[in-house]
């Protein structure tokens, strides 16, 4: 059983195409890494998941049900959460209001922010703060938890560690790995591919708009991963 | 001595209503980043709806007819901004001002054949020339220190409907990234229509308000435009607080400047808002952050 079935998933940026037949499904509990170059469509398939942008053609199905054409609005409250690339915090809002931002949708089910304070104990402190006066690391933990507060069933992190400082990385893995054990499934993009591969369960490697490569993590060679993520030319 | 203090008691009631017109645009441009040209003639049309609701209910004060002015005008807004302005906003961010002018010029046009030239009032009865005498031979009128009240309420209640409620945190948010705010289901077409639909009902009060004080006709939009403009740049663009300040000072600068000549009122208006736009050209009291 999938909880996330794509197939021939293709997007658009106006004329130019940026995925192309993109096939993927993810089970439920399980952690995949995406790995691949600048530019390659990382970021573009995971916001076509969430909604924010529209594919043509394609088919997503999730917990069963279709959400391709829905609005990224309407997307979050079937248990899909997004941490977008560059963390995008709500630069007038304090980090509190953030968080509670994250649970707009679905109050219901959301967790409290309680929850949210005994993940990541740093934040309660400098709750009533602006988002953006807090250090790089204490940005990504508010965008972590904005996605959290949800309660998703699928997380999507795009490019968590990007600008930080390895100790504050190793530190939001550790809170991902929680995440995990509770049975969240995780998409993670990631451009450190030792990180991706240590990390996740299963890996698609995706080139200029395609899937490139994809396999369990222990089960791929090397050579495979850099031809797959450099393409040809990165081989010889 | 008492005639400069008469001034600028004057001046903070007739600011007052400057407020009135310009908490809507503020809040509008504060949003969604729209300067809304139809702001001063949808004030007028809301002012000659309550004149034709009076007739048509025999409500005796204009005041009643805000009860059904308000949710009215609140549905215009709403449609308006869903239907019409939400569409047009991307890349250009032109298209919805000229939008909105194209609006300005429909309403002007629509009461000119509806209600002719003439110059209308609403009349408030009693309330209008009932005073309250102050020591030293002064005196207030009721309906402008209700006004003062009004307007200083009802800037209130829009702060805090900003900063204390869930819908004005998504508000905020929106305003502050449109496609992250649509990540955390927000429907931000709904969001902005729901703006525009809370500035409709300043309008709406607005327009009863000035329609009681002072004459209007069915181009008196653009004028009433520029006040509440002035008043929203003095005091910051994105502050509502500011806005109230910006009201009130754009007030006191007419009254005190006609008492040189009548004929400085609106010159001196308009220096100071001159003025301050060379000194701080962010207004007085612009938004926090950012
Ligand atoms: N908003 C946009 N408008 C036009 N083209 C875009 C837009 N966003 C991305 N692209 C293009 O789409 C392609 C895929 O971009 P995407 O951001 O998905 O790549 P990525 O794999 O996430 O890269 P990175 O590792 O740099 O984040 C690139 O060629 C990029 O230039
Ligand atoms: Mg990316």
């Amino acid at each position: 059983m999938n909880l996330l079935s794509v197939s021939k998933l293709n997007a658009y940026y106006g004329d130019f195409q940026a995925l192309f037949d993109v096939d993927f499904h993810a089970h439920p509990g399980e952690v995949i890494a995406i790995i691949g170059a600048n530019g390659a469509g990382k970021s573009t398939f995971l916001n076509a998941i969430a909604g924010n942008v529209t594919g043509r053609g394609n088919s997503i199905t999730f917990a069963e049900e279709a959400i391709s054409g829905l609005r990224s609005w309407q997307i979050v409250s079937r248990g899909i959460a997004l941490v977008p690339e560059g963390r995008r915090l709500f630069s007038s809002l304090t980090v509190e209001e953030n968080l509670l931002m994250g649970a707009y949708a679905n109050t219901k089910d959301a967790w409290p922010l309680t929850h949210i304070y005994e993940t990541f104990p740093q934040l309660k402190l400098k709750a009533k703060q602006s988002a953006l006066s807090l250090s790089g690391g204490e940005q990504q933990m508010v965008a972590i938890g904005r996605a959290l507060i949800s309660n998703p069933l699928l997380l999507m992190c795009d490019e968590l560690s990007l600008g930080l400082a390895p100790m504050v990385v190793h530190d939001i893995y550790e809170t991902l790995t929680t995440v995990r054990e509770r049975g969240v499934t995780l998409i993670i993009v990631e451009q450190n591919v030792r990180q991706a591969l240590a990390f996740a369960d299963r890996v698609y490697c995706f080139q200029e708009g395609r899937v490139s490569l994809t396999g369990r993590a222990g089960e791929l060679k090397p050579e495979d991963v850099s031809r797959a993520y450099f393409g040809l030319a990165g081989a010889a | 001595m008492n005639g400069w203090i008469d001034s600028i008691l004057q001046g903070v009631m007739l600011g007052a209503i400057y407020a009135l017109f310009a908490a809507g645009l503020s809040l509008v441009f504060g949003v969604m980043r729209l300067v809304n040209v139809a702001h001063g003639d949808f004030i007028v049309l809301s002012a000659f709806i309550a004149l034709w609701l009076q007739r048509i209910t025999g409500f005796s004060s204009p005041f009643l007819t805000l009860i059904l002015l308000v949710p009215l005008m609140f549905l215009v807004g709403y449609v308006l901004q869903r239907v019409i302005l939400n569409p047009a906003f991307g890349a250009d961010i032109l298209r919805p001002v000229l939008i909105t002018f194209g609006l300005s010029v429909i309403i002007q046009n629509g009461l000119l054949q509806g209600f002719s030239a003439d110059s209308q009032k609403l009349h408030g009865g009693k309330l209008e020339v009932a005073s309250i005498a102050l020591p030293g031979g002064l005196a207030i009128g009721v309906l402008p220190l209700l006004t003062l009240g009004v307007s200083a309420a009802m800037i209130g209640l829009l702060q805090w409907m900003l900063y204390r409620t869930k819908l004005g945190r998504a508000l905020r948010a929106t305003s502050a990234d449109l496609s992250t705010a649509g990540l955390m289901g927000v429907n931000t077409s709904h969001l902005f229509a729901m703006a525009a639909g809370i500035a409709m009902v300043t309008v709406a009060v607005a327009g009863v308000f000035t329609g009681i004080r002072a004459s209007f006709d069915a181009v008196s939009g653009p004028d009433w435009l520029i006040f509440a403009f002035e008043a929203v740049i003095i005091g910051g663009l994105g502050s509502l607080w500011g806005t109230l300040a910006g009201g009130l000072i754009l007030g006191m600068a007419q009254t005190t400047g006609a008492r040189f000549s009548p004929g400085w009122q609106l010159l001196s208006g308009h220096l100071v808002f001159l003025a301050i736009l060379i000194l701080c050209p962010r207004g007085l009291f612009p938004r926090r952050t950012e």
